[in-house]
């Protein structure tokens, strides 16, 4: 609720980071989004993975498109301009910004919505460029905000909170994202801090389009039995599918388990999914091996989290482009402007 | 030959190429048109050509008019038919009186010509197949052995062609003599064979004087390089395309840093409009100056970001080369059809700032101004071209730069008037014109950032979904576009040598026909004042000509009288005094048209005489 005043005290006792800046520093606005959301357990973790870089806030730009993930923006970096564009359309504008001034740090905001159905091609074009930046998709499988139609993340069989099956093949953003060459790609789990936090830290560090699909419940429209995105889940009955116009609030989900491991979450709703961990001698830098080990694991039902891949020595589109390391926003007609001798010449040429 | 008399004319005379597209004719054929221009004598060259790329009809048509109108002319007095394709409609087309040149190798039965025109044949193919035996040389040789021949039958002084030659072939030897070679089969042939010249001759003249012969999206893209565009965001499409690929050469050549080598500018090819436009608001709302080139197709596409444009107020600058709708259309094809699409680009309330230029004279000027508007206004400019200008080559005065000019970045809040501690409202009006103050991000630790969006929010960018704050912001931005009116190019005013009741307002592409069609209509003895818009929102000048006129034509190139519409619309003034002149066809509009139009207009609303009526 935007229009409550967040208090401005905190705790005496709050450790400041490298430039002096407490976690405080790094939140946004109260969240509007449900309570027990998925999407504010990201917000916490980019607040965290900002306050650990000891970033300046004010030296990042935030851009989302539009839907429950792209108001989040607003909760975390309240020093930061923000930028809640068009629906799908995050990553072209977000392109642009980045041509402006390549000295910020990008943080693009996306759901499933918003990045695997109407701005699926802005998702795969800023990936193929190489947009230094980092592309976060909070994944829940539905459309929240316009109450639990079918996302193009939903798999095959899941079924809407009306009951609706979902006969559509699902997209995997992280598959597609390996495909077309971002050089950081990772999956994560809104509840499992631990994990997210380092992600996003890596990162927002790494030079070159970084993807992270997180996935992310939606305690709202997944609330039901057959939501969990036809992973490999093990659903249990939830007596709440019934009542899903009385929203309760929750605790988020956390989860906190070992490499190699296949972790069973239990939902909000009640359903299951598992995730599986990375092993400890998985190659990062090998694309198609990535390619291979989710493509096993996903037959299995098995969602796989972590850092699947990432090229340390990738290059951007700046550096495709050639362009000069002065952000193009502070140049000016000195610069820019090639005079009047040379328009004469100009002139000549053209008689 | 029949008695109509061959035409006879000095330096005014309309020669129009068919050709086949894809067979090399088109740098021949411009050769032609610059060579003429070395006479000293204007031309006005257009290029009609198909969406394809091989193999369909293409004409090229010069228009020699040493009394410089710039505008289609209409008929055309010597064709040079090397389309077998569209040969009956090409010598269909011959003004009676006119020439017919084609190639005479085969034979051609006397009912493909006719009897009223001069027939000339040149054995075009024989000559190119006895001197050469490579497919391509032989096409591509053809073109230049018949401007050979043309210019010996249009008197043309040789040594200026070769000049052209030389020039074009610079530090290619062998590619130089080859067509000067080439040049000389034709004109050699045509001496030896023909009477020459015939009674359409080019005679060296002074009228071309300074100016400069270039394409109106060559003279844009140079003026967004003039203007600090860094950022372009654009998708091909024609007649837009060469908009960005000029942009591209112009920065390869002034906007590399000499030291370094590395660019001052970033150019992407998006995967579409939306893309490109989106990329554009990106760059501009970070503070770079950026804009994107396209066509209707692409406008439609834009707009929804063009109402974020003018709702968050991030500025944008759109070159929106038209051409013929709806949908796909024609899209080889000329017309000014994009005017109400784009003045109202977009869902809800909006209203946006377009710029008409004339030529690529203004094309350059409008380009640059267009990024001071932008960035001044905070919202979408669009430069309103058409393919008639975009495409050609048209004659225009030089490009002026003034190099003490600097960039108006409009009202940027920076970290020390942030410091000084002014207050910062997005979109608090502090100065009346309803332009308020933006922040470029990262520029304070802790004050002045904002969150941007696209729904309504109060004058300090908090999301707001209260009505009067709402009404507030949408009342702010009326004000904002009344504070337009000031900033964009004014009309200009051209009164005819008596009083008049009746006016003219016209506008982009139509001025040069406009300007020949003005003297027809005089001689007919209709005296017209003139007022040509040169931007929207529109100045009180044009309510005033309105006020001053009993009658006013709007001549434009669209099937509905888009601008009419705009004028009605925006000054609340009786439709019945605008009276619309449309030409929609997807040729550029023609003074004998606008005349004839206008003419018989003027007749209608004279007073006849009952028995003159009746008899």
């Amino acid at each position: 609720m935007t229009y409550i005043a967040k208090p401005k005290f905190h705790h005496p006792g709050l450790k400041p980071n490298e430039l002096g800046y407490t976690r405080r520093d790094y939140e946004g606005k109260i969240s509007t989004l449900c309570a027990g959301c998925g999407h504010d357990s990201i917000t916490a973790s980019i607040i965290e993975a900002c306050y650990e870089l000891s970033i300046e806030p004010h030296r990042v730009a935030k851009i989302s498109g539009i839907g429950c993930s792209s108001k989040t923006p607003d909760y975390f970096l309240g020093n930061s301009h923000g930028f809640n564009s068009v629906h799908g359309r995050m990553p072209s504008v977000l392109t642009g910004a980045n041509l402006a001034n390549r000295d910020l740090i990008y943080l693009g905001v996306s759901g499933d919505g918003d990045s695997a159905s109407i701005g699926f091609g802005q998702f795969a074009h800023s990936i193929r460029r190489g947009v230094n930046m980092t592309y976060i998709v909070e994944n829940n499988g539905v459309y929240g905000l316009t109450k639990g139609q079918f996302s193009a993340t939903a798999d095959r069989g899941s079924k809407s909170k009306k009951g609706v099956t979902n006969t559509d093949n699902a997209i995997d953003l992280v598959a597609i994202a390996l495909q077309l060459g971002a050089t950081f790609v990772a999956r994560s789990f809104s509840g499992d801090k631990t994990q997210l936090v380092p992600l996003i830290a890596a990162a927002i560090r790494h030079k070159g389009a970084s993807f992270i699909d997180v996935i992310s419940p939606c305690i709202a429209f997944n609330n039901h039995a057959g939501s969990t995105k036809s992973f490999d889940y093990v659903r249990e009955h939830n007596d709440a599918v019934n009542r899903l116009d009385v929203l309760v609030g929750r605790d988020p989900i956390a989860v906190d388990y070992a490499p190699g491991t296949v972790q069973v979450v239990e939902q909000h709703d009640g359903s299951k999914v598992a995730l599986r961990k990375i092993d400890a001698d998985y190659d990062p830098h090998d694309r198609l091996g990535a390619q291979t080990f989710l493509a096993r694991h996903a037959a299995r039902g098995q969602i796989v989290t972590g850092l699947l891949y990432v090229d340390p020595e990738a290059e951007d589109l700046h550096e495709h482009l050639n362009t000069v390391e002065t952000p193009l926003n502070t140049l000016e007609a000195d610069t820019l402007c090639p005079g009047s001798a040379v328009l004469d010449k100009i002139n000549a040429s053209l008689r | 030959m029949s008695d109509k008399k061959p035409i006879s004319s000095v330096n005014d005379f309309v020669v129009r190429f068919a050709n086949v597209n894809g067979s090399g004719s088109a740098s021949a054929n411009e050769m032609f048109a610059r060579a003429i221009l070395r006479h000293g004598v204007p031309v006005s060259p257009r290029n009609i050509f198909p969406s394809n790329i091989q193999g369909l009809p293409t004409w090229y048509e010069v228009r020699v008019t040493e009394a410089g109108h710039l505008g289609a002319r209409g008929g055309v007095d010597m064709m040079v038919a090397m389309n077998p394709q569209t040969w009956d409609k090409d010598v269909a087309g011959i003004e009676p009186g006119g020439y017919l040149f084609y190639d005479s190798t085969k034979p051609m039965p006397s009912t493909k010509f006719r009897d009223d025109i001069t027939v000339i044949g040149v054995p075009l193919t024989a000559i190119t197949n006895s001197t050469y035996t490579d497919p391509r040389q032989r096409q591509l040789f053809k073109n230049i052995i018949y401007l050979g021949a043309l210019s010996a039958l249009l008197d043309m002084d040789p040594k200026l062609v070769e000049q052209l030659i030389g020039e074009q072939y610079k530090g290619k030897e062998k590619l130089l003599s080859s067509n000067v070679h080439a040049l000389h089969l034709g004109r050699d042939w045509a001496l030896q064979n023909l009477k020459c010249p015939i009674g359409l001759r080019v005679k060296k003249s002074d009228k071309v004087g300074d100016r400069i012969f270039i394409e109106g999206n060559s003279a844009a893209a140079l003026g967004a390089v003039y203007g600090g565009a860094t950022v372009c965001a654009w998708y091909p499409i024609t007649p837009s395309s060469s908009v960005a690929e000029a942009f591209t050469a112009h920065c390869k050549k002034y906007r590399h840093d000499p030291e370094t080598g590395k660019a001052k500018y970033a150019i992407v090819q998006g995967e579409d409009e939306l893309a490109s436009i989106g990329i554009v608001i990106g760059a501009s709302w970070n503070g770079a100056r950026a804009f994107t080139a396209t066509s209707g197709p692409g406008i439609s596409l834009m707009t929804e970001f063009i109402g974020l444009s003018y709702f968050a107020e991030i500025p944008a600058v759109i070159m929106n080369i038209q051409r013929a709708g709806p949908s796909t259309g024609m899209p080889t094809r000329t017309q000014q059809c994009d005017i109400i699409a784009c003045a109202y680009a977009s869902h809800g309330d909006t209203k946006h700032v377009l710029l008409f230029p004339e030529d690529p004279a203004e094309a350059f000027e409008f380009a640059a101004a267009a990024f001071d508007l932008a960035e001044r206004l905070q919202t979408t400019i669009f430069l309103m071209l058409d393919l008639d200008i975009g495409m050609n080559h048209r004659l225009c005065r030089p490009l002026k730069w003034d190099d003490a000019r600097q960039y108006d970045r409009g009202k940027v809040m920076t970290a020390e008037m942030l410091e000084e501690g002014r207050d910062f409202g997005r979109y608090l009006d502090v100065d009346g014109d309803g332009i308020p103050y933006r922040t470029y991000p990262g520029t304070h630790p802790t004050k002045g950032s904002y969150f941007t969006r696209g729904t309504s929010r109060d004058r300090y960018a908090r999301y707001s979904e209260e009505g009067s704050v709402y009404a507030d912001n949408m009342q702010r931005l009326m004000r904002k576009f009344e504070t337009a009116q000031d900033l964009v190019p004014r009309p200009l005013q051209a009164n005819a040598e008596r009083p008049t009741k009746f006016g003219v307002i016209y506008f982009g592409s139509t001025s040069p026909a406009m300007d020949e069609a003005i003297g027809l209509l005089e001689a007919r003895g209709h005296q017209l004042d003139r007022l040509r818009i040169r931007a929207f929102p529109f100045h009180s000048s044009v309510a005033s000509f309105l006020a001053e006129h009993d009658f006013v034509y709007v001549v434009e190139q669209n099937r509905d009288s888009q601008l009419r519409q705009l004028i009605v619309n925006e000054n609340g003034i009786d439709p019945v005094r605008l009276v619309p002149i449309v030409h929609y066809d997807g040729t550029p509009i023609t003074a004998r048209f606008i005349a004839k139009a206008i003419g018989d207009h003027q007749d209608h609303l004279k007073v006849t005489p009952l028995r003159k009526a009746v008899s």
